[in-house]
């Protein structure tokens, strides 16, 4: 019985029953582990004794409790080394746990490890690393995507049922799609930032991976919500999100950025196929999305690693990587005297255009499907040793970070052999109608 | 630029990321052409604003020395 396969629902409920054992299930994690040792997954693995020990005295309170987890090395764990992949902090124990790993304890799911990740968020490919490239677990010689690549390929390689990944450009949707798993770009604010490692502090969102929109919503009832620790975080009720998948699609208008000048592809006959009707409906700033999130992210990010002097913690900066430094500098560039006016607040600018485009497309239409990326996971250098197409790989995926509106990342389909996944967005705090379309899709298409 | 960044950086690297900067702003330039003369920037995608905690008092994060906080002494004695 291969217990990872099943949906946390059904693992649950063989928990319940008899039929699992929260400590058979972390066996099968760490075989896979085992067996897939090269891929470069796993930052920090939990000690064995302990997991095995935790999963013994689990008490099942939630439909998490014992369920395995990992978590993008970008969230403090006490006790546990997080590094966000870089050697800066490479022995760094913090003192204190991430809102959502404080949450994820309370529920009763079990953390098997930290995973690999581009350093500091700053990729879309797990390259820009200094613990190994990632390798997607579809084919070894291509990227696993970025920035949450190890996450995604711990999920799709089975060593746990679920991650928590990062999202500030796409992070967690485009691995999401190179991987052929679900994940879930949550709305700015849904989930509490505090002690996750910050990249762009108004871009950042902390969010679920897993094998299904189903169980995207199991998690996120469980990690969403106001916390006082993170002053962005929203007094916005959390919807019961795994009651409420019963969407009735017939009643979905779907628009389709006519800018992108797309085919209908197979994920959008299949929707219209369930009774959603399709309309085109206008982007017009899509084109300057990159350009935007290449001005904002490098520039708050290179305010938030100022902390980082190797004095107080950690390493030096000579130990940044190199595409971490070209961040660092364009940043610092986009924000000095002389150039503030031209570069960083007319981003600014053109970022309150891009919220209003959605807004105006929100009138007509419930949802947008896109594309997540313009193409299917790379062979490993293609990206980062070409930093501009390794911005241009993000075109699709920042506009919903510079808006703060949530985005579903959904498999729909396999080119040359590797997974291709697309987006479903909606306004602010529509996880529950884009978790609901999610589930009757895949539904519809298992 | 790096040393306003607080970065080290070999001339060689120097070098190097001085054309991928000027790679980037060659592609983040369009945005400059755009007129956006009175569109009010956008910093934060929340409608929240001044988020305050009550100006409550934990004692139990006080020393209890008579409500006094002890701390190290900055002068010395007279004698």
């Amino acid at each position: 019985m291969k217990f990872l396969d099943l949906s946390i629902a059904e693992l649950a409920s063989k928990y319940r029953s008899g039929e699992a054992s929260p400590i058979d299930v972390v066996k099968e994690c760490l075989e896979n582990i085992d067996k897939n040792s090269d891929l470069n997954i796993f930052i920090t693995l939990r000690d064995k004794e302990e997991l095995l020990k935790e999963a013994e005295n689990i008490k099942f309170k939630t439909l998490l409790s014992g369920i395995p987890y990992v978590l993008k090395d970008a969230y403090v764990t006490r006790g546990l080394r997080t590094t966000a992949a870089s050697k800066v902090l490479e022995n760094y124990i913090p003192d204190y746990d991430a809102t959502v790993v404080k949450k994820l304890k309370e529920a009763g799911a079990i953390l098997i490890g930290k995973t690999n990740m581009d350093a500091w968020g700053h990729g879309a490919s797990s390259e820009n690393t200094d613990f190994g490239p990632v390798k997607n677990p579809w084919d070894n010689t291509r990227v696993a995507g970025g920035s949450s690549g190890g996450a995604t390929a711990a999920v799709a390689a089975r060593m746990a049922m679920f991650a928590i990944g990062e999202d500030t450009g796409g992070s967690i949707r485009n691995p999401a799609g190179w991987c052929g798993i679900s994940g879930l770009k949550v709305t700015y604010g849904r989930v509490s930032r505090y002690g996750a490692i910050a990249y762009a502090s108004s871009l950042d969102t902390v969010g679920p991976m897993a094998k299904s929109a189903q169980d995207l919503a199991i998690i996120l009832e469980q990690i969403a919500g106001i916390d006082k620790y993170d002053a962005t975080s929203s007094p916005n009720i959390v919807p019961n999100y795994s009651n409420n998948l019963d969407v009735d699609i017939k009643k979905i208008k779907i628009g389709i950025p006519f800018e992108l000048n797309l085919q209908i592809n197979e994920a959008a006959t299949q929707l219209k196929d369930l009774g959603a009707e399709i309309i085109d409906i206008s982007l017009p700033m899509l084109k300057y999305a990159v350009s935007i999130y290449y001005l904002l992210a490098p520039s708050e990010t290179s305010s938030n690693l100022g902390r980082y002097d190797g004095i107080r913690y950690g390493n030096g900066r000579e130990n940044f990587t190199q595409e971490s430094m070209r961040r660092i500098l364009i940043g610092t560039f986009a924000l000095s005297s002389g150039y503030y006016d031209a570069y960083y607040k007319k981003a600014q600018q053109a970022r309150t255009k891009i919220i209003e485009d959605y807004q105006r497309a929100f009138e007509k239409c419930d949802v947008i499907i896109m594309p997540i990326s313009p193409d299917i996971a790379p062979k490993f250098g293609e990206l980062i040793n070409d930093p501009i197409k390794n911005m241009l790989a993000d075109m699709y995926a920042v506009t919903a970070n510079i808006s703060g509106i949530p985005s579903l990342a959904l498999p729909c389909g396999f080119e040359n052999g590797m997974p291709v996944g697309f987006q479903i967005q909606g306004p602010m705090f529509s996880e529950e109608l884009l978790l609901g379309i999610g589930h009757q899709y895949q539904k519809s298409t298992t | 630029m790096a040393r306003l960044a607080n970065l080290p950086i070999s001339d060689d690297m120097a070098l190097k990321l001085q054309k991928d900067l000027d790679a980037t702003v060659g592609l983040v330039d369009e945005l400059t052409k755009l007129d956006l003369k009175d569109v009010v920037p956008t910093s934060q995608v929340t409608d929240i604003t001044n988020v305050m905690r009550k100006d409550e008092i934990d004692k139990d994060r006080i020393l209890n020395i008579g409500g006094y906080f002890k701390v190290k002494a900055i002068f010395d004695e007279v004698s």
